[in-house]
């Protein structure tokens, strides 16, 4: 029999070691999981508090935002309201993992194993993250971000580049391409593009030009105004545009060459983010699937005491637990239940399939190669679309899910389907859709730019099923927009069906 | 599979301080008014604690888009919890503020909430406190105080002590220097001997004679200028340089004045007590050199240090004007007006002997005033007598006789404490900000 690889609650570097090479041996060699080269880092809890208040990432640019979510969120944790998550995990190659110094031995070995292992081998192989974002690059861009936005501070004064990213953050979420591939410069390319601009700015600045009054004409959008695949403006936008980052940057009348590079920058933040997003509950079950997975093999080989299983029981229960509807504790779907609850459950249909899973899942049910359909499921579908093939009968009637049909003039909610034959259909596509982030982020393009004119921007919010936009958020929003395109926005809201 | 652990943990912290100063500095008009508000209810002890504040969040919103689905339109959603509801059952929604559930993918609870609450640290909560006030009428004097200057560094100099070498210039100068003068690196020197032994390892007979003799004359050549160039030259060496400069200085005191009489109750001196923690807290936050005199009387006065200024007890008479003379004692000994500022605070609970104003008046008029850049009386009341003298001139005989001083001098102010949380208003009223004159 062997021995336990640890039996103090203590962790120290060489248990760690042995820890994450037995971890790796049942990652890569019973999964055959594919991670990128893990940099695994030991942080004390005001780095991790730190790490929150900047999305997670090791750098990033200064901004009162993220103090103002720093200081809630240190105030939360020293009343105890909030725990630390214990993990945090980056998509960047080599992956970097934080674990938390307080961490006993156990937790450290679940942490590496679900994070170091299951989101790192998440991050490599799903479409979405190698279609839309950079691993090998993103660190190198966030140290230029930083660097580029703490210089424009320097040079442009603290005000203007807080306004500037202010209006920025709060069109993130309508800063991302969600249908058209954006064009991806290499980083060679991107910093010739940042000198050419900056020679062209120093070029450009002339002592006597500058204190000549204004003229009538509208100055010039910017001075390199080429498309990274290299289309230049000449023709006008393209319309309608669901970027509004993107189109603000390359085309509003008044911004300056620095300032549409701080557009840029937290624009691609935002796409870099985006995947993220949609694919919450795999990405989350899938790394809580394989810790879960991973640990019971340690404990069958006799690597993990009984009293780590112990404690790592109780983690996970807690983790994937999932409060009901009416339950003061509820809110929303969690997605390490939902999530961790599918996976487990292709694996129970692969291995010993009912009836009623060979009549849903007739390909994998009861072949017994989870494996392969796990990784399959996670290299090639988002959260909207795993649901709708994989969501189970069983899964269903586990967490007694049910739909309900809300109409805003109706004074009644009505159950439209439970967890039964005739529903089921219904609760898997209808949850599903609530996973469609093309559905829940509200859909605003850009319709019209009176260029020539009175330089008017039009906007459109094209409602899903009717559903508008918040008012009061809706005014506090377009300022924003009006102070990046410097003169008059309007924001109609019609119904796209 | 490579895999690196790294310790960050001894990694400089605080990262996000530039974050919070940013946000603090964002929300600053909305946190004072916080502060006052929270500080004003709390004992003045506690004002040196951190706090948690709640503030509005005029200014620091980050507003997004969001769907409003109570507005309009249809949606469909799935819950989990399913008890005893089949299709076609009917369920009244819940009302606004109500249940979280249901409605929380459309807004976010940050962006709509008004409030936002954090908790400050004490020095921060201090400084916005006292960001506002100061000592009035500070005269900057004494600009010939040696005392109070500045050492600076400036730059690189050839003469100096040897702690203040500057090794990073020394060895520089030297290396360029034993470049330009080609000193043989130990480098060579030590090819060279090699060189020389493999030679005289060789047979005596098969060896290249000339070869090992040329080399040995060079080893030589090395050795001697080796010798003749030094590896550090007292040219070379350079020292960091400080200059001295002087800081101009307002030199202020302090006197504080305590009534710790017997008709002061001990909730009267706790109040005073109060205003003084008060006091030296502002002085010792803002100002780096203010000195502080603690005279305390009864019908007799004396100085004290700070421990028995705010800890004895003692009980006794009262005539004000003992204490007064006991300011004026050693104003004139020790704090010439040439040179400093001086302030008075007083404290007490308006009750003296009787006649006792009278002289009090006199003091202030002919000899306290005209060297006071500011005078603060604070009368102690309580709160039935607050009621009772609700307007500025009714009150005690000492307040009425102060109420004379004050008519003729502007920098004479005089103010009234019932409870704790008056203490916080009235020291802001006090030293408030003025605009120059």
């Amino acid at each position: 029999m062997t021995t336990p690889l640890f039996t103090e609650p203590e962790w120290n570097f060489q248990s760690l070691d042995r820890v994450l090479k037995a971890v790796e041996e049942v990652a890569i060699g019973d999964l055959k999981l594919d991670p990128y080269p893990n940099q695994i880092e030991i942080i004390s809890t005001e780095q991790m508090l730190d790490a929150y208040s900047s999305m997670g990432m090791p750098l990033m640019y200064n901004h009162w935002s993220f103090g103002k979510l720093f200081a809630r969120e240190e105030g939360l944790y020293r009343a105890g309201q909030i725990g630390l998550a214990y993990e945090m995990v980056i998509n960047s190659n080599p992956c970097i993992s934080y674990l938390l110094e307080e961490n006993s031995m156990t937790m450290q070995t679940i942490v590496i194993a679900h994070a170091a292992f299951g989101h790192n081998h998440f991050f490599k192989n799903n479409y979405l993250f190698q279609q839309w974002t950079k691993a090998d690059s993103i660190l190198e861009y966030l140290a230029f971000a930083k660097k580029y936005i703490a210089a424009c501070d320097e040079r442009y004064g603290h005000a203007e580049v807080e306004a500037v990213l202010d209006s920025s953050h709060a069109l993130m979420e309508q800063g991302v391409f969600r249908y058209r591939r954006p064009p991806r410069p290499s980083r060679a390319k991107l910093i010739e593009k940042q000198r050419r601009r900056e020679e062209h700015a120093e070029e450009d600045y002339n002592e006597l030009w500058r204190t000549l009054p204004q003229t009538q004409e509208p100055p010039p959008p910017g001075p390199d105004l080429s498309d990274e695949d290299g289309e230049l403006f000449s023709g006008g936008p393209k319309l309608p545009e669901e970027n509004l980052l993107y189109f603000l940057e390359k085309y509003s009348p008044s911004l300056k060459s620095w300032q549409r590079e701080i557009l840029r920058i937290v624009r691609h933040l935002a796409q870099y983010f985006y995947p993220q997003r949609q694919t919450k509950v795999m990405n989350e079950g899938c790394a809580t699937f394989v810790h879960h997975t991973i640990l019971n093999k340690m404990y069958d080989k006799g690597l993990l005491t009984e009293g780590s299983m112990l404690e790592f029981m109780a983690s996970h229960t807690a983790v994937v637990f999932q409060p009901e509807f009416d339950d003061p504790r509820y809110s929303g779907i969690n997605p390490y239940a939902l999530g961790y609850g599918m996976m487990a459950d292709i694996k129970r249909i692969s291995e010993e399939a009912t009836e009623e899973d060979q009549l849903w899942f007739p390909e994998f049910a009861g072949k017994g190669d989870w494996r392969r359909v796990l990784k399959d499921a996670w290299a090639n579908y988002r959260d909207e679309s795993f649901i709708e093939q994989f969501l189970s009968p069983k899964l269903m009637r586990d967490l007694r899910l049910f739909v309900l049909a809300d109409s805003a003039d109706a004074p009644a909610l009505t159950v439209s389907a439970i967890h039964d034959e005739l529903g089921y259909r219904k609760v898997r596509s209808t949850l599903a859709r609530q996973y469609d982030i093309g559905v829940s982020d509200p859909n605003i393009q850009v319709t019209g730019a009176n260029l020539k004119g009175n330089r008017k921007l039009f906007l459109e919010h094209r409602m899903h099923r009717g559903v508008p936009l918040h008012t009061s958020l809706k005014a506090q929003v377009l300022p924003h927009i009006e102070r990046l395109w410097g003169h008059e926005v309007s924001l109609e809201e019609v119904p796209a069906e | 599979m490579s895999a690196f652990f790294i310790d960050r943990r001894l990694n400089p912290k605080g990262k996000s301080l530039a974050n919070r100063q940013r946000f603090l500095r964002r929300a600053r008009a909305q946190i004072r008014e916080a502060v006052q508000k929270s500080l004003k209810d709390s004992d003045v002890a506690d004002a040196a604690k951190d706090r948690k504040v709640r503030i509005s969040n005029q200014g620091t919103k980050e507003p997004r888009f969001r769907l409003d689905p109570s507005k309009g339109g249809k949606r469909d959603f799935v819950l989990p919890g399913n008890k005893h509801f089949v299709s076609g059952d009917q369920i009244k929604k819940p009302q606004p503020g109500q249940g979280g559930g249901a409605g929380k993918d459309a807004a976010t609870s940050g962006d709509i909430e008004d409030d936002f609450e954090f908790t400050m640290r004490e020095d921060e909560i201090l400084d916005i406190f006292f960001e506002d006030l100061e000592l009035p009428n500070l005269v900057r004097t004494a600009l010939s105080d040696v005392q109070m200057s500045n050492w600076k560094r400036s730059g690189i100099t050839t003469v100096g002590a040897p702690t203040q070498i500057n090794l990073l210039r020394t060895m520089r100068n030297s290396f360029g220097r034993r470049l330009a003068l080609r000193r043989p690196s130990l480098a060579e020197l030590k090819a060279l001997e090699e060189e020389i032994a493999l030679l005289e390892a060789q047979d005596p007979h098969s060896r290249n004679e000339a070869q090992l003799a040329s080399l040995k004359t060079e080893l030589e050549r090395v050795n001697h200028r080796r010798k003749w160039v030094a590896y550090i030259d007292p040219v070379d060496v350079r020292f960091n340089a400080f200059t001295e400069q002087p800081t101009p200085s307002s030199r202020a005191v302090m006197f504080c004045l305590m009534d710790v009489s017997g008709s002061m109750g001990e909730r009267e001196k706790d109040l005073a007590k109060r205003f003084f923690v008060l006091l030296h807290l502002f002085l010792r936050r803002r100002y780096e050199k203010v000195d502080i005199v603690f005279i305390r009387h009864t019908h007799d006065a004396q100085e004290v240090d700070e421990q028995t200024f705010f800890y004895s007890r003692q009980s006794g008479g009262t005539i004000v004007s003992t204490a007064l003379e006991k300011m004026l004692d050693i104003q004139r000994q020790r704090y010439t007006t040439a040179d400093w500022n001086i302030y008075a605070a007083q404290a007490s609970d308006g009750y003296t002997q009787s006649g006792d104003a009278k002289r009090c008046v006199e003091l202030l008029e002919n000899e306290l005033m005209p060297i006071c850049q500011y005078y603060a009386y604070i009368e102690i009341l309580d709160e039935r007598e607050m009621e009772v003298f609700s307007s500025e001139e009714a009150g005690a005989e000492l307040w009425r006789a102060y109420r004379t001083v004050a008519e003729h001098w502007k920098n004479f102010a005089t103010k009234r404490i019932a409870k704790p949380s008056d203490i916080f208003p009235v020291f802001h009223e006090l030293f408030k900000k003025r605009e120059a004159a």
